[in-house]
């Protein structure tokens, strides 16, 4: 019990000037709580909201008749296509550059790194409009695909070509640097146990990665449907023809079409909220494991 | 089976990682190789398991030459130093791994997995941990995994890299006598990379000593500490006086004993047991005065300064604790030396 | 090339890398550059120099300048609350972060063009209190810059906040320091790189924004028109050698950009004891 004897008063003055040294003062921890609430409010919680009002603006009927127009509907139908088509490509090559880049040395490994960024710098319109050179009808292979009668730009091919261009580094960039920490110790192990090098990635690395994998996906998905610029600039803007749901906003909001845009906009805005659910749930998964 | 090493030479970019190793191991031996970190022992462990391509040489395991075949197909076990557990399976599959991976043909039914894997679990003490995860277990407990793990394709030659290196110290020396037995038990031959001297000494049946790419010395632990063949492994095995005679005071050399008949070399390296003290009464005939003295458990040591004309380190003598007691020695007495033994180096 | 190393697959994966990057980014890019080589030097200074084209420069430059450096602030107060304070809802908050990111930008576009035009939500408000207009005016596109900046800034400096030792401050304040002074000479200085590649990284954003930048500029020549609107316009027109010229120098901006980022970020990493 003498222990207490021996236990200092509280240096009272010293302590608490240290405490305020670490710690915002009240004031100041509020005040910035309530810039950065109403800063994202703002910008973010009224836009989100107002998606939903103006899109139920004239009812829930007339919200629903906007969005089984027959134009909407072909501009699911594209939409989905195109996602169909470039997310799995740019998965299986996110996967191969990821392995290469992270599983080997050689020559040129950071540069190769940095082309595969290079899609995220260009702008959207510029990447939509490389393809109009390409295969536009005054385009390099213009006259050739017109004597075969092969349409790319103002159609479906285009627009597939231009989201893959603005999607390609979605998944490679979130497996590298996973990849590049955790090592290859557990991919050498499975080798010295005599695994195949299939059965290696397949039972050792896919498992290991394949929350980075799923939320890479779902990035380059959300990309893929949402994309606007680049697909604009290849797409010609036919109704019922080669108008994904972004492009649907814009011609029914030029168009004064409000609910029929903000219908659409509503769609692509709940695609929007499901891949940030997804992908706090995945993060939530990884640092859980 | 019989690891024999000819030739081997790797470099990384301009870095010579191994010189030209020629190293036989013979059936059935616990072999340590130790050296200091960046010494080349673990690529020479990871060109014996296949992990890593030789520039130069051969590896023949058991009268089979090995050396371009994939580490899938040379059939040895390798225990990584952070052990490589498969993070997303339980101990129970880790160890089933390389059994589940054979080929169709050669794969045992699930019934015989699970016999064998149990069996090893059993082995290593910890089937009662099968449904953990390896996040689940202590550090020395995933070594255990690690080598079941490892022991479950049957291999002909077991690997292991630093594998006390991520252990605690008393986890570690419980685990050392573990290793030794168990390979006592199965005979495999076993290669295990180290930078602990002691490690070695108190594990291996046979030390080979690195050093900059290349073999120092390869020999039993006490070959290697009775007989270091140069002054590189009597310094790095144990704690070593070194006189040089180009800089000590030859007539205190003589005086103590280390330059006699047989002095070969002009480097003498003196283990500390081998320094006799003697209490001296007067400072004419006292060779050194100590300094300062520590407990080694059953063992004092004792740190001396020469009384000589040149400034110079302290040396250390090691004596047991009854005969200290009985010298009855006090910081700051003055105390004549004899030297035992000396290593001449040149 | 390739080193010799016993994990399977080198050939087949660097491979495939290398063909598809080719195919899908370099060689449809590398159009632009070939197709500029019609262009006569003359030829592609008077394209840029004309005043439509230089003022839309001037337009998208300022207007991403100034979205960043907004972005900057608030989005470093938004990571610093986000990190340091614990409130309610917080989590959903954190998660909104990223909304700029997930939201297409079409989306993004109408909607903030319905807020701020005169009849709108925030439009009316500002108007009558202030006499204020945003939508079709160059700070409508400042206003959308924001929108798309917000989580360039915040996701660069959280993690750097997150992994800040607070042994730093403590030392600080041990050592007599105010709280200030504290969090002007420790913590700031450490944060800035971080904050500034985040400002780089939304300024890069903002110079090629398109679709959010679109509904709510108004794209009034000389005005309101941001420089990949007029790349779109001259397409329009079947001007492709108008377009290449801007879109040429665009990109070459870009890659400039990039190419600071890069060294950014090199240099985050060399002073946060990472390389």
């Amino acid at each position: 019990m003498n222990t207490h004897s021996i236990s200092h008063p509280p240096a009272k003055g010293h302590g608490a000037k240290q405490q305020q040294a670490l710690q915002d003062p009240n004031w100041v921890r509020w005040s910035l709580i309530a810039i950065a609430l109403g800063f994202i409010t703002l910008f973010i919680c009224l836009p989100l909201g107002l998606v939903i009002y103006q899109a139920l603006s004239k009812g829930i009927e007339a919200y629903w008749t906007a969005l089984t127009q027959a134009d909407t509907l072909a501009a699911i139908r594209l939409t989905l296509l195109v996602a169909i088509v470039t997310v799995p490509l740019n998965t299986l090559f996110g996967i191969t550059a990821a392995w290469a880049i992270t599983r080997f040395e050689f020559k040129g490994k950071s540069f190769l790194t940095t082309l595969i960024d290079l899609p995220f710098s260009v702008s959207p319109v510029i990447s939509g409009f490389i393809f109009v050179l390409l295969f536009g009808a005054e385009g390099w292979f213009g006259k050739l695909l017109a004597t075969y009668d092969i349409k790319i730009i103002f159609s479906a091919p285009g627009i597939i070509l231009a989201t893959l261009f603005v999607t390609f580094p979605f998944v490679a960039r979130q497996l590298i640097p996973l990849m590049q920490e955790m090592g290859h110790q557990e991919e050498e192990a499975a080798l010295s146990l005599g695994a195949s090098g299939w059965k290696t990635f397949y039972s050792v690395t896919l498992p290991n990665i394949k929350w980075a994998l799923l939320y890479g996906v779902l990035l380059c998905n959300a990309r893929a449907m949402g994309e606007f610029g680049a697909v604009s600039v290849v797409s010609g803007h036919i109704r019922g023809l080669t108008n994904t749901l972004p492009l649907n906003v814009e011609v029914n909001y030029n168009d004064y079409d409000v609910v029929g845009a903000f219908a659409s906009a509503s769609i692509l805005a709940g695609l929007a909220i499901v891949t940030l659910v997804l992908k706090t749930l995945l993060e939530w998964k990884q640092t859980s494991r | 089976m019989s690891i024999i090493l000819s030739d081997i030479s790797k470099n990384f970019g301009s870095f010579a990682a191994l010189h030209n190793i020629n190293l036989e191991v013979p059936e059935g031996e616990l072999v340590a190789l130790l050296g200091p970190s960046g010494c080349g022992k673990t690529t020479l462990l990871r060109i014996i398991a296949g992990l890593e391509h030789t520039d130069q040489g051969s590896v023949i395991i058991n009268g089979e030459n090995k050396t371009s075949q994939n580490v899938s197909q040379r059939g040895i076990g390798f225990v990584f130093q952070h052990y490589a557990l498969f993070r997303h399976m339980t101990v129970f599959e880790n160890v089933a791994f390389g059994l589940r991976v054979k080929p169709r043909h050669t794969r045992p039914s699930n019934e015989i997995i699970k016999k064998k894997v149990h069996a090893l679990l059993d082995l290593v003490q910890l089937d009662w941990l099968h449904d953990r995860y390896p996040d689940q277990l202590s550090g020395g407990q995933r070594q255990r995994i690690a080598l079941a793990r490892a022991l479950a394709v049957e291999p002909s030659v077991l690997l292991l890299d630093e594998p006390f290196g991520a252990l605690d110290a008393s986890v570690r020396k419980d685990l050392r006598l573990w290793l030794r037995n168990l390979h006592h038990d199965l005979n495999v031959t076993s290669i295990f990379v180290t930078h602990d001297q002691e490690e070695a000494m108190e594990v291996a049946s046979q030390v080979v000593v690195l050093n900059h790419g290349h073999i120092e010395q390869q020999g039993s632990p006490s070959e290697i500490y009775d007989n270091p063949t140069n002054a590189f492994v009597s310094r790095f095995i144990g704690q070593t006086n070194v006189f040089d005679l180009d800089e000590h005071d030859n007539e205190w050399l003589r005086n103590v004993g280390i330059i006699n008949a047989n002095s070969t070399g002009r480097i003498a390296h003196v283990r500390p047991h081998d320094i006799l003290i003697e209490k001296s009464e007067s400072h004419q005939d006292a060779t050194a005065t100590l300094k300062d003295w520590q407990h080694l458990g059953a063992l004092i040591r004792l740190e001396l300064v020469k009384n000589d004309h040149h400034a110079s380190k302290s040396l250390f003598a090691e004596m047991p604790k009854e005969q200290f007691k009985a010298l009855a020695l006090k910081i700051g007495d003055v105390v004549k030396l004899k030297i035992r033994h000396a290593h001449w180096f040149h | 090339m390739s080193h010799k190393s016993v994990m399977p697959g080198f050939r087949p994966t660097i491979g495939l890398t290398v063909l598809y990057l080719g195919l899908v980014v370099l060689i449809p890019l590398s159009t632009l550059v070939f197709e500029s080589f019609k262009l006569s030097w003359d030829d592609y200074v008077h394209i840029i120099t004309s005043k439509r084209v230089l003022s839309s420069f001037q337009v998208s430059f300022f207007a991403a300048l100034i979205a960043a450096a907004v972005a900057s602030v608030f989005g470093f107060i938004t990571a610093w609350v986000l990190v340091r304070y614990s409130f309610f809802g917080k989590n959903i908050f954190h998660a909104l972060i990223d909304l700029p990111f997930a939201l297409p930008t079409a989306v993004a576009g109408i909607v903030l063009a319905t807020i701020f035009q005169p009849s709108g939500f925030l439009g009316r408000l500002l108007n009558e209190f202030f006499g204020l207009q945003i939508a079709f005016k160059p700070i409508g596109i400042v206003i959308a810059l924001i929108f798309i900046s917000i989580p360039f800034v915040v996701r660069t400096v959280e993690p750097v906040l997150l992994e800040f030792e607070s042994a730093m401050e403590e030392a600080g304040a041990s050592l007599g320091a105010t709280r200030l002074q504290v969090f002007t000479k420790i913590i700031f200085p450490n944060i800035s790189p971080a904050l500034l590649t985040g400002f780089a990284l939304a300024f890069a954003r903002g110079v090629g924004e398109y679709g959010s930048v679109i509904f709510i500029a108004g794209n009034i020549p000389y005005v309101s028109e941001i420089v990949p609107l007029l790349i779109v316009i001259k397409l329009e027109q079947y001007d492709i050698q108008g377009a290449t010229a801007i879109a040429l120098t665009m990109l070459v901006i870009s890659f400039l950009l990039l190419l600071i980022i890069n060294l950014l970020q090199f240099w985050v990493r060399k002073r946060s004891g990472q390389l």
